[in-house]
């Protein structure tokens, strides 16, 4: 199977300061990737640079497109990359209130990616923002309703329908599930897990959670001072982990 | 090449370096030679200490071996796992390599049922026919239909372990590793496991094991492979 996104050799620097540092990686179509490490550690700067939202100071980024076209994502203009973010990409932020339009109701935050796309139908698309707030175990009797009133957890199932509705192929998310409480944070990694089996969705998640990447990433990469320090299977990185980071990153885990 | 060879390990070794503690080294495993064919049962045996689950952890690449080679026949061809690429591996386990160990893994709010058929959706069969093949294994493995529709964090540890092995025989897999499978089960339990493996041994799986149960082992074993823990190096 040929991959959907080549990073090679990618570098992000502030100034002086590391963000990251020679990063290559391939995404497989349907696959999730997990970034782990500790804050700090770069893997937001790496999330950001590798989708686009800031320029890389080295290397390169290619993603192969719905047509089977390889763009290089360095020497697209903004406006090919903004279409890439509104037709196949979607982007999910840890905060909800950073990826949500609070002052619109549930159902129009659902519908404004669908809308973009040039679906113009208001019945159909209510009935699509339905299905979706369903879908995310949010009432539909809640669609007229802004997100302000809603708890944080509902708030980030709304963010998910919104980025998903469009049925992107590749997702970037950053620390979806941080900042809840634990039994929200079940719901949403269940539906995570759940939504990208149904989709068949390649994505990239940020975590500092080890055993989120367990559950939802088949492979995993290590960060630390801005550089991959090992990648892999994500039960071997786990379970057998090979760098002293990862070992003291592994053995710091609370168990239960 | 030999047809009914299925997994070939040459000169095996594992160490384990652990950093944090004062950069300790534990050697596990040296020089491990070993053949499975199709059809055939070979059991582990040995004292605990001896790697015998690091063995199989090192075959099913949940660990990275330190020297040698393990090779599986994978789609008709031989797949060095030691080497493999994760994608590799990934696709090795979807298809020909299952594990099953001791525990559980519980993923939260997924009921028992899922939990079982998920391996067969992997490799493409339809929803509802896997739904059906996993409640007939669960009826087979004597966990009560009341409980299939419920996430198993609250079973039994027998319970967990029924679940658990349906979950790793329902998708038919020519090499089979087992941890301990039966380890919590009553002797019912542990007659139908054995049975269940027999019928895997008949569709030409090879299966490697560890039973600490002697009764099991007489059971199923039709060959065993001992094992000492190797001498402080």
């Amino acid at each position: 199977m040929s991959a959907l996104l080549q990073v090679r050799g990618l570098s992000r620097h502030y100034g002086r300061r590391i963000g990251c540092e020679d990063v290559s990686f391939e995404l497989h179509p349907g696959e999730l990737l997990c970034i782990v490490g500790e804050s700090g550690s770069g893997k937001s700067t790496l999330l950001n640079t590798v989708a686009a939202q800031l320029a890389p100071s080295a290397g390169s980024v290619r993603y192969r497109q719905r047509d089977g076209e390889w763009l290089e994502l360095g020497q697209l203009s903004e406006a090919d990359r903004r279409r890439l973010a509104r037709e196949e990409w979607g982007f999910v932020t840890q905060n909800p209130r950073d990826g949500l339009r609070l002052n619109v109701s549930a159902g129009a935050n659902v519908a404004e990616r669908l809308m973009a796309l040039g679906v113009r139908h208001y019945g159909q698309l209510r009935s699509i923002a339905r299905g979706w707030l369903e879908r995310v175990e949010i009432d539909p009797a809640r669609i007229d309703d802004a997100p302000t009133g809603f708890s944080g957890g509902m708030q980030q199932r709304l963010q998910i329908a919104r980025t998903l509705v469009t049925q992107p192929r590749l997702v970037f998310m950053d620390e979806p599930t941080a900042g809840l409480d634990v039994s929200v944070q079940a719901r949403i990694l269940d539906l995570l897990r759940r939504l990208v089996n149904e989709l068949g969705l390649a994505a990239v998640m940020v975590t500092h959670d080890l055993a989120v990447a367990r559950l939802l990433a088949a492979r995993t990469m290590v960060m630390q001072h801005g550089r991959v320090v090992e990648t892999g299977l994500t039960d071997q990185i786990l379970d057998d982990p090979q760098h002293p980071y990862t070992q003291l990153l592994v053995s710091s885990v609370l168990t239960t | 090449m030999n047809t009914n060879l299925m997994l070939d390990l040459h000169d095996l070794g594992k160490s384990f370096e652990l950093h944090h503690q004062h950069d300790a080294h534990l050697h596990v495993l040296d020089g491990i030679r070993l053949q499975l064919h199709a059809g055939e049962c070979v059991v582990l045996s040995g004292p605990s200490g001896a790697g015998k689950s690091t063995l199989l952890r090192v075959i099913y690449a949940n660990y990275r071996p330190s020297r040698g080679s393990v090779r599986l026949r994978h789609d008709g061809r031989w797949l060095e796992l030691a080497s493999a690429t994760p994608h590799e591996v990934l696709d090795a386990r979807r298809r020909t390599l299952g594990y099953v160990s001791q525990f559980l893994r519980v993923i939260p709010r997924v009921p028992a049922l899922d939990i079982v058929a998920e391996p067969l959706l992997q490799i493409g069969a339809e929803p509802a026919q896997a739904r059906q093949r996993a409640g007939e294994l669960l009826h087979r493995l004597n966990v009560p239909e009341r409980l299939w529709q419920l996430p198993p964090g609250t079973f039994s540890g027998g319970e967990q372990q029924r679940v658990n092995i349906a979950r790793g025989l329902i998708a038919p897999r020519p090499v089979l590793l087992l941890d301990e499978p039966t380890a919590s089960l009553d002797a019912a339990n542990r007659a139908v496991v054995a049975q269940l493996l027999a019928e895997a041994r008949v569709a030409g799986s090879a299966v490697l094991g560890i039973f600490h149960d002697e009764d099991m082992r007489d059971r199923v074993a039709t060959r065993l492979f001992p094992m000492q823990p190797l001498e402080p190096a």
